[in-house]
């Protein structure tokens, strides 16, 4: 499917600007590399442009300078369809994503607008549904689910769509250690490229061998996860910190 | 925020009868003709509005429906029936004398018409929704043609219903724990406050609900559903009950 040569789960973005229309700019020439299977944290403070950088990578916010590639398809109008199904992007709260009467609705939703119908449809959900450990809610209702479980259904909702791409918002927010840890092992076994935007920077060491650092706009540090949290300088010019007692080990 | 509070399915039985195992879009269609043979039935045909009654009590029966349960939902229309029983008061003449009120005759005409035709409507809707679950009701109103813009409103509507009611649960809790006890009406304020604050929420998750239904290729032209046929034998069995209707309402308008 993907043209040339380019593997499936490759991200190149090349000096992405973007300013919103009221004129605030946001993204000052951004560029990231990711290799498939890769999983990279994306860290930085509140406002330091996450947000926008992560709906630039399915279409949702372009127009800007620079580009994206997904699996060397450029992001742009002619391929936003396709750009879209290869990158999932779970947000950061459950309910802005869950907007079905059933959980089999909303997770069967992304691959209906694909043009799935019956009886493969049916094997997308049940199949995305089973890989976050959820197939037993299928017919109940997003709001008699906790915070945790809707949290995973959310991450089905994409995983049904077969992206090669996945970008969690924030993934550890407001969740028990117990749900942490079970959505982690979940992003562990999916083995997909996976980006994580997040200032959890202990869960960033767990699951992402990799981070970027970016603030106001603009990459500022790209290394192994363990050497960027051991620098407590480069942390605190941008607005992180460890864990109170955390000791880098 | 865990675990769900809300109830959409509070008005569903749990139970499994002939009537709940029927196709959902076979109910609603009943459940309108049904209403429509009610209010065209003349208000003088008591006798009518009495049979209406004994089929929806049937209905109830067959879809183990406890009566009491159902009868409780009904209530709902109280505040409906407080407007008419304003009507004999207000009516013109002639007037007749009940004890020491003088009272319209057209108005107390008016109010029973509105009671009775008013009850039977909203006892139907109470059993069609104790009878089907929401996503099917939705389901139904979609394969009944019903434009999808219309299916997708009243969908937002019953889960962000839930969404909002939770909101505006919590801000009221963070407001009382501040020590806001709002008991009259100068000190509404806060409440103000609050509904301001509610809707822009609303509108800001309005907007993230749709970025993300688009970042999930919503909006690249229509989604065909996939449309089962209806049984017949569903179809046939639900429009018993307006098709019983329907032959009262006739038989009181050549009886009157």
């Amino acid at each position: 499917m993907s043209p040339g040569m380019t593997a499936a789960g490759t991200l190149e973005v090349r000096s992405l600007a973007f300013a919103y229309p009221d004129g605030r700019q946001v993204l000052f020439g951004v560029d990231l590399s990711v290799a498939p299977g890769e999983r990279v944290a994306i860290l930085g403070p509140n406002g330091a442009g996450k947000t926008t950088f992560v709906l630039h990578l399915n279409g949702t916010l372009g127009g800007g300078a620079g580009s994206v590639a997904v699996d060397g398809l450029t992001v742009g109008k002619p391929t936003v369809r396709e750009v879209r199904r290869r990158v999932g992007i779970v947000f950061q709260d459950p309910d802005d994503q869950l907007f079905m009467p059933t959980v089999r609705d909303d997770v069967a939703f992304g691959p209906a607008n694909l043009g799935f119908r019956g009886a493969e449809l049916e094997q997308r959900v049940d199949r995305a549904l089973a890989l976050t450990g959820m197939a037993g809610a299928a017919d109940r209702a997003p709001h008699h689910l906790s915070f945790g479980q809707r949290r995973r259904v959310a991450a089905s909702t994409v995983l049904s769509m077969d992206p090669t791409i996945l970008v969690l918002d924030e993934p550890s927010s407001n969740l028990d250690p117990v749900a942490r840890r079970e959505f982690a092992d979940i992003v562990l076994s999916l083995g997909l490229t996976t980006l994580i935007v997040t200032h959890d920077l202990l869960y960033a060491l767990q699951l992402c061998p990799r981070s970027v650092i970016m603030n106001a706009g603009r990459i500022v540090a790209d290394g192994p996860t363990p050497d960027i949290l051991r620098d407590a300088d480069l942390l605190a010019a941008n607005r992180l910190e460890l864990p109170y007692g955390f000791v880098m080990p | 925020m865990d675990g769900g509070h809300g109830h959409s399915h509070v008005l569903f039985v749990h139970t499994d009868s002939g009537v709940h195992r029927l196709a959902p879009e076979c109910k609603v269609v009943a459940t309108v003709l049904f209403v429509l043979a009610v209010v065209a039935t003349p208000r003088e045909a008591f006798w009518g509005f009495a049979l209406d009654a004994v089929i929806l009590v049937a209905v109830a029966l067959v879809a183990r429906v406890p009566l009491v349960r159902w009868g409780r939902r009904c209530l709902v229309e109280v505040p409906f029936l407080v407007f008419a029983v304003f009507l004999p008061f207000l009516g013109t003449a002639p007037y007749i004398e009940v004890g020491p009120l003088s009272l319209s005759e057209p108005g107390l005409w008016g109010a029973w018409n509105i009671a009775v035709k008013g009850t039977i409507g909203v006892a139907a809707s109470a059993l069609l929704t104790a009878t089907t679950t929401v996503p099917d009701l939705l389901r139904a109103l979609e394969r009944l043609r019903v434009p999808r813009a219309l299916v997708a409103i009243a969908t937002f509507m019953i889960r962000y219903g839930e969404v909002l009611s939770a909101d505006l649960a919590r801000m009221r809790i963070a407001r009382i724990s501040r020590g806001d006890d709002p008991r009259w009406i100068w000190q509404v304020r806060a409440l103000a406050r609050t509904a301001g604050a509610l809707f822009i929420r609303s509108y800001e998750r309005g907007e993230r609900v749709y970025v993300a239904m688009l970042a999930r290729g919503y909006g690249f032209g229509v989604t065909a559903t996939a449309v089962e046929r209806t049984p017949g034998r569903s179809w046939a069995a639900a429009l018993v009950v307006p098709a019983a209707a329907g032959l009262v309402c006739v038989a009181a308008v050549a009886g009157g």
